[in-house]
């Protein structure tokens, strides 16, 4: 593991951030803003800082993201 | 795996209006019954396509097994989403909303089928990892010591369930879900663990001089 990346995780993110509960609350309509190419990280404060810090939650976004973005093709 | 699950645009069945779903899942009777099978098949769907795209972490299972542990997921999926028609509010596509559910309980079934009958890694591991962070930074002496430190601060500043939470989520790659299964908590709990031990990390590495940022930052 690099530097970074053990600072980055030691660490988690700077900026505040949603708590686990709110990310999945969420995270369907973050998801549309994000495969429409809307302004979703405005639109949802703290959730991009979540998932840079949760890993589970990072891994829940990209699952739901990549099958919205199959069903929109 | 997951490709040949997933329908084409044209033979996917029509998204229908959030509130055609939840008053035809609320029906009694045969329409009733019809709706909960539909939805229980998008269900279905979405686990099959986060555990095809999980296969590395499910290898030594048969695919039988797999398709189990979708066929788990979905089911549970469903009394989750029966469970909280009333929250949802329509903000997204309901099965957008829909899909979230699947994919968690899919993901979280495969994790901890991953991690069946392995330990929990030791902090011992993680002080390694700091270890070898730190003699990788070279020459440059403050990073040795900013490693060095950070190990000194999660042994003194950091409660236990912290420090628990914090080596084996943030440095030993254990899976929060997992490690919330065997500690009888749940990942919100303990992720609310790991931010309190990285904020009080943060503040206690600021304090000694170190630039590591937003350490006053408030949840």
């Amino acid at each position: 593991m690099k530097r970074d990346e053990i600072l980055s995780r030691a660490l988690g993110p700077a900026a505040p951030e949603l708590t686990c509960e709110q990310c999945f609350e969420e995270l369907d309509r973050y998801v549309e803003l994000v495969v429409s190419g809307e302004r979703a990280d405005e639109r949802v404060p703290g959730m991009h800082a979540h998932l840079d810090g949760c890993p589970a939650c990072a891994e829940d976004f990209r699952s739901l993201r990549d099958l919205v973005a199959r069903q929109e093709d | 795996m997951a490709t040949a699950l997933m329908t084409t645009p044209t033979q996917r069945p029509a998204d229908s209006p959030a509130r055609d779903w939840v008053k035809r899942l609320r029906a009694v009777g045969p329409e009733g019954e019809a709706a909960v099978a539909e939805l229980h098949a998008l269900l279905l769907k979405a686990a099959r396509f986060e555990i095809g795209r999980r296969g590395a972490e499910l290898r030594h299972l048969r695919g039988g097994d797999a398709d189990d542990l979708a066929h788990q997921a979905a089911d549970d999926a469903l009394v989750a989403v029966l469970g909280k028609l009333d929250d949802f509010r329509g903000e997204s596509r309901f099965t957008t909303w829909a899909y979230k559910f699947a994919l968690l309980e899919a993901a979280v079934k495969v994790r901890r089928r991953a991690w069946q009958g392995r330990e929990v890694p030791l902090e011992d591991e993680a002080w390694r990892r700091l270890a070898d962070a730190g003699a990788g930074a070279g020459r440059r002496a403050e990073e040795a010591e900013l490693f060095a430190a950070l190990r000194e601060e999660i042994e003194r500043s950091l409660g236990p369930r912290q420090r628990e939470v914090l080596v084996a989520v943030a440095l030993n790659d254990v899976p929060i879900d997992v490690l919330a299964e065997r500690l009888g908590s749940t990942r919100g709990a303990l992720y609310k663990n790991l931010h309190d031990a990285r904020r009080k990390l943060r503040r206690a590495l600021a304090a000694r001089g170190f630039e590591v940022g937003g350490g006053e930052e408030e949840r």
